[in-house]
């Protein structure tokens, strides 16, 4: 069901976590709350779920109002980053746990339990102990546990940070799959841009303690607002007030209006993608993201005098509003 | 290299052994044995109704103060590691004083407040509750000295355990009373059972404290150590170390329970 969160702030003695932020989630998103450490993304989901209250705001879950609703009514399924697994029950009896709190009939609670635990891809490991599980199933049991008791909403706050690189792309693929299929209203909190590209059909961008965007990821990659959503959400060079994606670096053998000397100091190959680090005569490097193919049709080598020129660029005013398109001559000149 | 690193192994190993062997294993190995070379009438003087009495109160006393101190003590640490307040480091170090006063010196403390002549026990006397010179005194000087133990075991592993499950029992439907006893309790018992074990040991063992409140009167107020301290003064050597023997055996079979205990519930 929607959330929606009005002007929460919550201050840590002289920190400010979360500043005057206001949001909405849509019914049955998926949306991730994407900012550096410390951009308050994490209190922002707690406060959601309750496990802290917010100095002041108001929190809407499902059109009533929440913030004064303790966390063990706010039906909410939570996900911690170091999974919280009870480690003296077992792995049905983590599952079953929010329901044996609710009382239902044993039968039932088996059969949900088993339901669940084949949902997750954990059937067969009912009785074993969050000691004898991997990483990855540690969390898939926790994600378990907070979807027994059918929740309004589906809170993960990092929930794959513990997890190695391998699981970790593994997870996400799945829990984009399983909210397919579970359709709960989910937030998930991650400092990773990639994972919330992936992942989310909305991300929220934070940083300070306040909201910097709100959009698709598509959106957020092609029309930032901020120069902070620029260089967050995807790599960015800046040259002067321009900021320039590596992939709108055009790389030009001949001199060209608007292109600028460079020498390559540098190539990366990562296999169908080349970065080539580059200095400016004026002493400024960047770096332009091409194709293998590209390197290869253009004779790249490290040394090579070459002329760039960004083939689209943004310029932020003072106070971080965008202005969008591709450069004059004479933009492309001051910088 | 290795033929040093061996040496020194074995230097630390018998320095450590030659230690516990001189402070602990000789001396009570003597009493074990002196208790036996005159089992007969040794017998006979711990099994007079005095000396009965005596162990029969020591156990009592550890039934009602090591309970009451459990209780104290895990509440006691969840307050100290699960709240913020102000006062919270005064608390911290008022918990520590048994471990710093002199047993001695606690039971003329409780003396001064609870005797006839006391500042408290005067009115407790006149509404018909005694405590000096009575089973309650001896009740009190033994969750005074045994305070400690629980909370001290307790709070580290709280702090271990972090507040992460009892976040996610809350957010699973919880309530607080729910939450301890389904998640916190559990993780915590070691912690406990550890403190309960030497809680325990401390509170059978207890002597100065006692000796004060107590008035030490023969079949009414004597608890064990008193019984056998008062038997060594009266020559009845056999009989001290006897009943020195029984009160050894009883906390440590409590704490071999203990361990078998742990054992089961581990495989």
């Amino acid at each position: 069901m929607s959330i929606i969160v009005e002007n929460a702030s919550k201050n840590f003695g002289d920190f400010v976590a979360v500043d005057d932020v206001s949001l909405t989630v849509p019914d049955g998103s998926l949306t991730a709350l994407l900012g550096p450490s410390g951009s308050g993304k994490s209190t922002l989901l707690r406060i959601i779920a309750g496990l802290e209250s917010p100095d002041s705001g108001r929190i809407m879950i499902q059109g009533t109002d929440a913030t004064a609703v303790p966390a063990q009514k706010r039906d909410v399924g939570f996900v911690f980053q170091h999974y919280a697994a009870f480690k003296h029950m077992t792995v049905h009896n983590n599952v079953a746990f929010g329901l044996r709190i609710r009382k239902r009939e044993k039968a039932e609670i088996d059969q949900r339990v088993n339901e669940l635990l084949a949902l997750v891809h954990l059937d067969g490991l009912a009785e074993r102990y969050p000691s004898q599980l991997s990483g990855g199933q540690r969390q898939r049991m926790a994600l378990a546990r907070a979807l027994a008791v059918e929740p309004k909403v589906l809170l993960l706050d990092e929930p794959f940070g513990a997890l190695d690189a391998q699981v970790r792309k593994e997870l996400r693929a799945w829990l984009r799959r399983l909210h397919d299929e579970v359709h709960v209203t989910t937030i998930f909190v991650t400092h990773d841009q990639e994972e919330a590209m992936e992942v989310a059909e909305q991300i929220v961008v934070m940083n300070t303690g306040k909201v910097e965007q709100t959009g698709p990821p598509r959106e957020l990659y092609e029309h930032p607002k901020s120069e902070f959503v620029m260089s967050f959400v995807g790599s960015v060079n800046r040259l002067g007030s321009l900021f320039v994606r590596p992939h709108d670096v055009e790389i030009l053998q001949q001199p060209e209006p608007g292109a600028d000397e460079a020498m390559i100091e540098h190539m990366v190959h990562l296999g169908f993608e080349v970065r080539v680090e580059l200095v400016l005569a004026q002493g400024e490097s960047l770096w332009a993201q091409i194709t293998q193919n590209e390197a290869e049709q253009l004779e790249l080598e490290k040394g090579q005098i070459v002329y760039v020129r960004p083939s689209r660029a943004r310029v932020f005013d003072r106070e971080g509003l965008s202005t969008d398109g591709h450069p004059t001559t004479e933009e492309l000149q001051a910088a | 290299m290795p033929a040093s690193g061996r040496a020194s192994r074995w230097g630390l190993r018998g320095f450590a052994l030659g230690y516990l062997a001189l402070l602990l294993m000789i001396p009570l190995g003597m009493i074990f044995y002196r208790a036996f070379e005159h089992i007969g009438p040794a017998f006979e003087s711990i099994t007079t109704p005095d000396a009965l009495h005596a162990f029969y109160l020591t156990i009592l006393v550890a039934a009602i103060a090591i309970p009451l101190n459990t209780i104290f003590g895990v509440g006691c640490a969840l307050l100290l590691v699960r709240t913020n307040f102000r006062g919270k480091a005064l608390i911290n170090a008022i918990i520590d004083l048994p471990f710093a006063i002199s047993p001695v010196v606690i039971g003329l403390a409780l003396l001064l407040v609870y005797s006839r002549t006391g500042w408290f026990g005067g009115w407790l006397d006149d509404n018909g509750f005694q405590v000096a010179f009575a089973l309650p005194g001896i009740v009190l000087a033994t969750i005074f000295v045994t305070l400690p133990f629980v909370v001290r075991e307790v709070v580290p592993v709280l702090h271990e355990i972090g507040d992460e499950q009892e976040q996610a029992a809350r957010t699973l439907g919880a309530n607080w009373w729910q939450t301890f006893w389904r998640v916190t309790l559990p993780a915590i018992r070691w912690g406990v059972s550890y403190g309960v074990v030497i809680a325990t040991a401390r509170a059978l063992g207890e002597f100065g404290a006692v000796a004060v409140i107590s008035g030490r009167i023969a079949g009414q107020t004597q608890t064990a150590t008193i019984w056998i301290a008062q038997a060594f003064g009266n020559f009845d050597q056999p009989g001290a170390y006897l009943g020195a023997v029984v009160l050894a055996l009883l906390a440590v079979s409590i704490l071999v329970a203990m361990n078998l205990f742990k054992r089961k519930e581990a495989t």
